[in-house]
């Protein structure tokens, strides 16, 4: 038979177009044949035929906390790499850790011409990327001399390391392991992934709740057990991108059969080849969603009084803790307007402030309660908001109203579940200073650390600081400036060099935090170096990968440990930093440790043959054991319960210095919060927020050009807002906040709410920071504000109010 | 003996993991592709009194390579007959009879041949004919994380995957040039063949 008359046939309807559009490129390219520039032309350097044949494979990793940790397997020649292949080992439909476009792309990153060559001294102003070149010698003389100094003058707590994330090795992120030996230095706390649901969710699971640990989270492949999975801002196909990780097990759930609805501001990728499954929701209103199928759960008597009588505190006055009784401070009285703020969450009161229609509402709560098992998860996108610690929790209601967690199918409304992890990294040693600050905090430390105290900035282990940071750490991380918050606030700050007095930088190339140094380190990247690392902590397996050095490091690029080593020497403290071992010992020693403890691992002898190990895991369901014997279980909530109204909190609450606009409550309430809904004004007519996008990861990958043309870095926008403003797909926009401007290209798309626009985070900042500020690079931190949310002080910044014109 | 395309748009979510790992082991720069990711998508938006709003919007993904066809326009037009299939079905040009010319890259339906701007020559997905020799797949293949690609003789892949068309919007009709790819239609590939309004929303990337 011939196969196109069986194809065609059947699919006849599917025919009708043409690539007519793409014709453009064609038309173009008919001019433009021959019309690149030599530079371009010497770039392209005649490749494109089949590639050369390696003379060595080399097993290597993509490590940029993605959630993953995917496999590369350099194929090199004379030392030189000339391609990646991925994870091809064992049966190509089960677990192979295979990289996304981003690990694919790492050779150009590795060889980019940008990567940094030798130590350097700033010359410049901080900011201005002014740097001079000095010897390993200097550079390493000068940064022992300024640390001793920092902490004979102002004590360790004045020596912080910022939070980074740009490289994860067994042997790598050794700083702490340093400063330890030193006498300690400032620690933070949270982090900028998690920051909100962090201080909120313990509330409500217990003390030992993570962000997503396998304990209090189902795994994603437990879903193929559910008849409806309702996600809330959560994208696997954007956010946890690799072969082995959650996107995968979801496309193989999608197909076992399941309703999938997601909720998101967005019709993200997850999504993409489906039809009715989205829910546009106004960012950062995910909360009043949350009240209002509350509300329907109550009215139409879906409730599991039961389960909750049993499980949880404070649903409503039978299980409120005697200091809040008789107060209407439940959360049925806060639902039905008995309580709080006496208003009740109808579907009508949310459908304005959601964009949700009041009908779609009662539909998907009815869809929701009449479910056999739901699975119901979220991101990390709805807590990184002005609100997220309330809207954290409050998204966990959904389950728990109606008694579906702890049972098969069903996830408790976190994140799905992360492994535990098998392989260790050097042990960092005890850190004598046990003051701590969030990690978005340290911008005020340097500002006005000696006014931060615990009750106004969450200060932990004291009272206040005793001195505001003189001396930043800052290795593979670029949350200086471009993953932080409010670029043009941390410029000014730093400016002043009384304040924060001295900063290192050890990374790759030139980041937008990199500019910021005093003295600027050149590093080696994985591919340069022995590296071990576990899966990545998103990856629902077990796994270990062991690298070895597949090319030379550039110039004077050197490997982190032997970067802190030598600063140790100069320390005088080297021997107590390596134990006398190197690298290679260091990762032989902590594998066969990971070995010994699991004890079903590969010999050393094989691991360094086979260099992955992979073990799949059985699906777990969050909550399980609790669910089934909560007396032998218990949470390590105060009552041992799910505490929907929690007493700690509002004690807490009580001991808290809040603005005026700040509300902490023991129940998960909607509070629009700073910038939040109903913040838009005349100037700034629009909400504004952020998503993880394709070509990077955070800002890693982000100077990579052949990334940045096929995922431009594009504002999002609906087109009943791009007509208003006469913004044409491709114009370029420029977007204020009251914090900057960035200048961005529109993507006239219907795929984002109107009434908001979306903007890939992670873009490389790039304004003329003593000019006019005005940030051609898009980075959305020039649109962020710095102010710390009211529980957890972090980083709830993409609630973000703007206005946007052609540019 | 024919080669052809296996290509899920129902699994693919337009990551473009394909392309960069063929860009990277074809050591092709960010001015040339041999694949590409079109994102088509469609839809409209009503506001109601009340704020809330209703649509009906869409998107979907094609990965999309040469197409190895059965009858293929770029050696129709080929002057020289560089532009040729190969004993695999494989399409791809003889380097020493290819005079530049870029006819095959305004004939071509899919925008697969792009001249090498180096070497003044035609190039192309040929199906890495070399892995294939190998026993491997494609570097595009065992790349895709979602396993959302194939690539294997036709007889074999229309087995496997027996409810397959070889065009969705937007592509040529299949008629044209009778492309050896091999579609499982996504429900919003259906959709918008059934309503249209749909649209390429990514010229910039793919050109």
């Amino acid at each position: 038979m011939d196969f196109k008359d069986e194809t065609t046939l059947s699919r006849r309807t599917f025919v009708k177009g043409s690539l007519a559009g793409l014709a453009l490129a064609g038309a173009a390219g008919s001019a433009a044949l021959y019309g690149c520039t030599p530079a371009e032309e010497k770039e392209q350097s005649g490749e494109g035929a089949p590639a050369e044949e390696a003379d060595q494979i080399v097993w290597s990793q993509c490590v940029v906390n993605c959630g993953g940790a995917c496999a590369l397997r350099w194929h090199t020649k004379d030392g030189k790499l000339l391609y990646a292949e991925t994870d091809n080992t064992g049966d190509a439909e089960k677990l192979q850790v295979r990289a996304c476009l981003r690990g694919r792309s790492l050779r150009r990153w590795v060889n980019s011409p940008d990567r940094l060559m030798h130590p350097m001294k700033r010359s410049g102003k901080r900011g201005e990327g002014m740097f001079e070149q000095i010897s390993w010698d200097e550079a390493l003389d000068e940064i022992a001399s300024k640390l001793t100094e920092t902490i004979e003058k102002y004590g360790n707590e004045a020596v912080y390391i910022n939070y980074g994330s740009g490289v994860g090795s067994v042997t790598s992120r050794v700083f702490p392991r340093l400063m330890n030996l030193m006498g300690g230095y400032l620690k933070y706390y949270y982090d900028y992934s998690t920051n909100m649901m962090q201080a909120g969710m313990p509330y409500t699971f217990g003390e030992d709740w993570t962000d997503g640990g396998s304990k209090f989270s189902s795994s994603m492949s437990e879903a193929k057990n559910s008849d409806l999975i309702v996600l809330f801002g959560n994208s696997p196909a954007e956010t946890r991108m690799g072969g082995a990780n959650i996107v995968y097990d979801y496309t193989q759930v999608r197909e076992s059969g399941p309703r999938i609805i997601s909720v998101d501001y967005r019709l993200n990728e997850s999504s993409s080849g489906q039809v009715d499954e989205w829910v546009p929701i106004r960012p950062g209103t995910d909360a009043a969603l949350v009240n209002a199928i509350a509300h329907e759960f109550i009215v139409n008597d879906q409730v599991d009084k039961e389960f909750l009588d049993t499980y949880c505190i404070g649903y409503d006055e039978d299980t409120m803790p005697e200091s809040a009784k008789g107060q209407n401070k439940s959360y049925k009285d806060y639902i039905m307007g008995t309580g709080y703020d006496m208003t009740e969450k109808t579907p009508e009161w949310a459908a304005p402030i959601t964009q949700i229609p009041a009908d779609r509402i009662r539909s998907l709560a009815s869809d929701i309660a009449n479910a056999k098992a739901p699975f119901i998860a979220q991101g990390w996108g709805p807590q990184r908001h002005s609100n997220g610690e309330n809207t954290s929790r409050a998204i966990c209601m959904i389950p728990m109203l109606i008694g579906q967690i702890g049972l098969p199918g069903t996830n408790t409304g976190s994140r799905e579940a992360n492994p535990d992890g098998i392989v260790g990294g050097m042990p960092k040693g005890d850190n004598p200073v046990k003051t701590s600050i969030n990690c978005y905090q340290w911008l005020n430390a340097v500002d006005h650390g000696e006014k931060m105290t615990a009750a106004k900035d969450g200060v932990r282990g004291t009272d206040k600081l005793k001195t505001g940071i003189k001396f930043i750490w800052n290795y593979a991380g670029n949350t200086i400036t471009n993953q932080h918050g409010d670029i043009n606030k941390v410029h000014e700050i730093l400016q002043d060099e009384t304040k924060c007095e001295f900063i290192v930088v050890i990374d790759t190339v030139l980041t937008d935090s990199a500019r910021y140094a005093d003295i600027l380190l050149p590093d080696a990247m994985r591919a340069e170096q022995p590296h071990m690392a576990g899966n990545g902590y998103a990856e629902y397996y077990d796994g270990v990968i062991l690298g070895a050095q597949a090319q030379e490091a550039p110039g004077e690029a050197m490997r982190e440990y032997d970067i802190v080593s030598n600063l140790a020497e100069k320390l005088g403290k080297k021997d107590e930093f390596t134990e006398g071992k190197t690298q290679e010992e260091w990762i032989e020693e902590l594998y066969k440790k990971a070995a010994d403890a699991d004890g079903n691992m590969p010999s050393w002898e094989e691991m360094q043959e086979q260099g992955i190990f992979k073990r799949e895991l059985n699906p777990v369901i969050g909550l399980k054991d609790f669910r089934d014997d909560p007396e032998s279980n218990p949470l390590e909530t105060p009552s041992g319960k799910l505490e929907i109204y929690s007493e700690s909190l509002a004690e807490a609450a009580m001991q808290m210095e809040l603005e005026e606009d700040e509300i902490v409550t023991p129940i998960p309430v909607f509070d629009p919060g700073f910038q939040g809904y109903g913040s838009v004004t005349d100037e700034y007519p629009l909400y504004c927020s952020s998503f993880h996008f394709k070509g990077r990861t955070h800002s890693s990958y982000g100077g990579v050009d052949e990334l940045k043309q096929v995922c431009r870095q594009q504002m999002w926008i609906n087109p009943a807002d791009a007509e208003s403003r006469n913004i044409e797909n491709g114009d370029m926009c420029a977007v204020t906040s009251p914090a900057g401007t960035i200048r961005i290209e529109a993507r006239v798309t219907p795929r984002i709410i109107p009434g908001t626009v979306g903007i890939p985070q992670g873009a490389w900042h790039d304004a003329d920071m003593t000019g006019d500020r005005i940030d051609n690079g898009g980075c959305i931190n020039t649109l962020t504000t710095y102010r710390p949310s009211p529980l957890a002080k972090g980083n709830g910044v993409h609630s973000i109010i703007v206005q946007v014109a052609k540019a | 003996m024919q080669y052809g395309f296996f290509f899920d748009n129902a699994r693919c979510t337009g990551c473009k993991t394909c392309e960069l790992a063929c860009k990277d082991y074809k050591g092709l720069d960010a001015s040339r592709t041999y694949r590409r990711v079109i994102d088509y998508e469609g839809g409209t938006w009503e506001t109601s009194p009340d704020g809330s709003v209703t649509q009906n919007c869409f998107v979907y993904h094609i990965s999309l390579a040469c197409n190895h066809c059965s009858d293929p326009a770029c050696t129709r037009v080929c002057p020289t007959g560089a532009m040729h299939k190969d004993d695999l079905g494989l399409v791809w040009p003889d380097a020493t009879k290819c005079i530049g010319c870029g006819y095959c890259t305004m004939a071509c339906p899919y925008h697969a041949p792009v001249i090498d701007q180096v070497s003044k020559k035609s190039s192309k997905c040929d199906g890495c004919r070399e892995r294939i020799a190998t026993g491997s797949k494609p570097i595009c293949v065992e790349a895709c994380p979602l396993r959302a690609l194939d690539f294997a003789e036709t007889s074999e892949l229309l087995s496997t995957h027996p409810e397959c068309a070889s065009s969705i919007l937007p592509l040529a009709e299949p008629e044209y040039t009778h492309p050896n790819l091999f579609i499982n239609v996504s429900d919003a590939a259906a959709y918008a063949s059934e309503h249209g309004k749909g649209h390429i929303a990514n010229y910039d990337e793919i050109d």
